[in-house]
This record gives structure tokens, C-alpha cells and sequence, in this order.
């Protein structure tokens, strides 16, 4: 049976190597280029006709503007539009690399802890920074809910500290966890299928219909990874 | 005992951990049914937070089982 942990390994297309730093070009690399160069062409060479009544590509790219503008509109409130581009690059970089996984021979780059960390620590940093340029030091009232009885600020406060900063480490393990398990299942299922040999059909069968699952599920982690850093971003502005 | 052997209790052990991911994601979309069963407009608004809530709820399985594949592999 296949190591199904062996397709998330990192390969090294173009070794580099600066004063004993390792940065070589990677596969991880390539599929987020990739990645970039898509959302890129996608989204400007199909609004290039900028046609009133749009066609199907450019219906296509405007239906995507919408959606996340209107989740940063529902979710953060008018003040919250000047975030929108960066709530919209974090979207279609994720859905985008999550999608990229599901092509055969593909390599997820979601898949690694190291990368949806860095993308929700640097979603956490950002909020953090907003909420103390916006509040000053009024922003550290958000670990003691306005109301709650002073004696219980003892057990309430680390609580809610460390729920705050737990924020980054469950944004990010979500994704991470979302997309590794499901490539898992996909190998290890393959596995069966060629080893089964003439009776192979029915797990190509589960194959099927897990695989329309994980595209369900790279949509959703997208989705669910930006409308959380949305609710990040107006718990930081609008303080509770 | 045995380390691999030992690896693999510790796996099994740490899936258990999804009994409870799996209540809640049924909890989710029970009130999901519920609630577009008594008022069948409100469809569109509760289907969005279903899904969210459905994602949230299966992250938590999802730390368990790696917890479990990183007993098993690491």
C-alpha cells in the first residue's frame, strides 16, 4: 500500500542556497506562482471588455467580487471596506490553493502547517495592531466583558486571553488539518483501489464520492478561514 | 511494551476524541432541519451559518485525528 504521507513532501525544483540558508525553489513554490498567475489572469483578462452587461467570464469574476465584498460588508460594516483587498487576496490565494490540490499529480500548498500558519498569524498580527491603533489601550478591555462582576475578572480574564490567542493556532490548524486529511484519505483509498484489483470498483466508487466531498471541502475551508478573519477583523474595530 | 505497539494504542486512543465532534456537527444540522422545517423562509439565512458552524464543529475532529497521526507518525 502507498505511504500516504509521502505526497506532501517538499521537492526542491531549483536548488538555491545563500550563505548556508536553504531557498530553493520548491514545488510548494510552483503551485503557489501557480496559483498567483491564475487568480491574475482570471481576474483581469476577464473583466477586460469591461462589458455593462457582463459575459460569462466576466460574470464569473464579478460573482466572486461580490461574495467577498458582501462578507466584509455583512461582517465588518462600512469602515471595514478599506480591508476588503486584503480579505480578497486572502480568499482567492486560499480557495486557489486549496483547488490546485485537487488536480492529480498536484500538491496542495494549504497542506502545510508552516503555510496556513504564517497566513492566519499574519491575519491575528494585523488584527491585533488595528484593534490597538483604533482603541489604544481601550482595546485591552476586550478580555473583560463589559458587565461581569469585578470579582470574577480573576478566572475571566486568562480565560479570555488565552482564547484570544488561541485565534491563529485554530485558524490555521484548521486548514491545515482540513487539507492533509483529505489528501490522506484520497491516497489511502486509492491504495485499496489498485490493490483490490476486479473488486477495486467499489472503493472507486467511495474514491468518487469522496473526492466531490474534498472539493466541497477546499471550497468551505476557504470560505470559513476568511469569514473568521472577517469576525476577527470586527471584533478588533467595533470592540465586541 | 513494544514502541510501535504502543504508537498504535496511543492513535487509537487519541481518535476517540471525535465522539464528540460528531454529536456536535449532528447537533448542527439538526437544528438546521428543525429550523427550515418551522419556517421554511428563513432557509436562506440559517443555510450560511449551518455551514459555517458544520466547519468549525468538524476542525475539532480534525485536531484530534492529528493528534493521532502524529502519535502514529512522528
Amino acid at each position: 500500500m502507498a505511504n500516504p504521507i509521502e505526497q506532501f513532501k517538499i521537492q526542491p525544483l531549483v536548488p538555491l542556497e545563500i550563505g548556508g540558508v536553504n531557498i530553493s525553489f520548491t514545488n510548494s513554490a510552483l503551485m503557489m506562482v501557480a496559483a498567483l498567475c491564475l487568480i491574475t489572469a482570471f481576474l483581469t483578462l476577464s473583466v477586460r471588455g469591461r462589458a455593462l452587461v457582463p459575459g460569462r467570464w466576466q460574470s464569473m469574476a464579478e460573482v466572486f467580487y461580490e461574495f467577498v465584498a458582501n462578507m466584509v460588508r455583512d461582517n465588518v460594516g462600512q469602515e471595514g471596506r478599506k480591508y476588503f483587498p486584503f480579505i480578497f487576496a486572502l480568499f482567492m490565494f486560499v480557495l486557489f490553493g486549496n483547488l490546485l490540490g485537487m488536480i492529480p499529480y498536484g500538491f496542495a500548498f494549504t497542506s502545510h502547517i508552516i503555510v496556513t500558519f504564517a497566513l492566519a498569524a499574519l491575519v491575528f498580527v494585523g488584527v491585533t495592531i488595528i484593534g490597538f491603533s483604533r482603541h489604544g489601550l481601550h482595546y485591552l478591555r476586550m478580555f473583560f466583558p463589559h458587565g461581569a462582576p469585578l470579582a470574577t475578572a480573576v478566572i475571566l480574564v486568562p480565560i479570555e486571553l488565552i482564547s484570544y490567542l488561541s485565534r491563529p493556532f485554530s485558524l490555521g490548524v484548521r486548514l491545515f488539518a482540513n487539507m492533509t486529511v483529505g489528501h490522506i484519505i484520497l491516497k489511502v483509498v486509492g491504495g485499496f483501489v489498485v490493490a483490490l484489483g476486479v473488486f477495486g470498483i467499489v472503493p472507486m466508487a467511495f474514491l468518487g464520492g469522496v473526492t466531490v466531498l474534498e472539493f466541497g471541502i477546499a471550497l468551505l475551508q476557504a470560505y470559513v478561514f476568511t469569514i473568521l478573519s472577517c469576525i476577527y477583523l470586527h471584533d478588533a474595530i467595533h470592540m465586541h | 511494551m513494544d514502541p510501535q505497539a504502543a504508537k498504535f494504542i496511543g492513535a487509537g486512543l487519541a481518535a476517540i476524541g471525535m465522539i464528540g465532534s460528531g454529536i456536535g456537527v449532528g447537533n448542527i444540522w439538526s437544528s438546521l432541519i428543525a429550523t427550515v422545517g418551522r419556517n421554511p423562509a428563513s432557509k436562506a439565512t440559517v443555510e450560511l451559518y449551518g455551514w459555517i458552524g458544520f466547519a468549525v464543529t468538524e476542525a475539532i475532529a480534525l485536531f484530534a485525528l492529528v493528534v493521532a497521526l502524529m502519535v502514529l507518525f512522528a
